[in-house]
């Protein structure tokens, strides 16, 4: 059998390998390096889904991951600071933030919420379990480095300002820049 | 002879409790460190060794007694 020396020496088998070099080389430039990053569009503000987007958000960056949260719509809602009530400069955005109260410890449940019942329930159990509550999923979250993101256009459109939300958070994106975060991430959740 | 540096208590705590303190008693330890989690989170029995996994560090120990789970973790990374 030829050693790779004596195989190459051949002309035609030089070009050919070149092919396959070149080939190779520009199907290596349309992939996407994924790191080991996950990242959660968090749409959801019901106490049901901020939940597990702060569980897995914090399992994430405690497992050496990188991880970042963009809140968008309701998910927004979840990241008002607690003591803000009314938000907005129109009536239409005043009406939306009093039928979704601002902060994670507001979150209602998307069934059996039971007028506030249903989550009270839910936190009795959760504690007794020693389950930690969305607010400090938050909190931890901040701590182990997670990058908490705004959605910039919903923020407008609910006339939400950057004061109105948690401190610490990053600057407010768009669905590009939410793109790219995806893009490069090895997990990516719609939540 | 392997000595146990930091011992992360997380009894009574459930997902992801164990996991982000054990996440953080590791910020604070050097790479080389053996640190030992106590858990009663059945759900650590998976978690762990996933965790190990996925972070990178190493997973050098794991037994039950008396409803506790001890694991004993190798800082890597």
């Amino acid at each position: 059998m030829a050693t790779i020396a004596e195989r190459i020496d051949d002309s035609s088998t030089l070009v050919d390998l070149l092919q396959r070099v070149e080939a190779l080389e520009a199907a290596q430039r349309g992939k996407i390096a994924r790191k080991n990053k996950m990242t959660i569009i968090a749409w959801g503000g019901d106490l049901d889904r901020i939940w597990p987007t702060t569980i897995l958000a914090t399992t994430a960056a405690a497992s050496g991951m990188e991880a970042s949260v963009f809140f968008t719509f309701w998910g927004l809602f979840a990241i008002v600071k607690p003591g803000v009530r009314i938000t907005g400069e129109n009536w239409m955005q005043k009406m939306m933030s009093v039928m979704n109260a601002g902060s994670a410890q507001k979150a209602k449940l998307s069934r059996y919420h039971f007028r506030g019942a249903g989550p009270a329930m839910f936190k009795k159990l959760a504690n007794d379990r020693q389950v930690a509550k969305p607010e400090e999923l938050i909190a931890t979250a901040q701590e182990l480095g997670v990058r908490l993101i705004p959605c910039q256009m919903t923020m407008d459109l609910l006339g939400l300002k950057r004061e109105d939300l948690l401190d610490g958070l990053e600057e407010p994106i768009g669905a590009a820049t939410a793109i790219a975060e995806m893009r490069d991430a090895a997990v990516s959740l719609f939540i | 002879m392997n000595v146990i540096t930091a011992t992360v208590d997380a009894k009574g705590q459930s997902c992801p409790g164990p996991l982000v303190s054990l996440a953080k008693a590791l910020r604070d330890a050097q790479i080389g460190d053996l640190l030992e989690l106590l858990a009663t989170d059945p759900g650590s029995k998976s978690d762990v060794p996933s965790w190990a996994e996925i972070s990178g560090n190493e997973l050098l120990d794991k037994s039950e007694a008396d409803g506790v789970y001890r694991y004993v973790v190798r800082k890597v990374v």
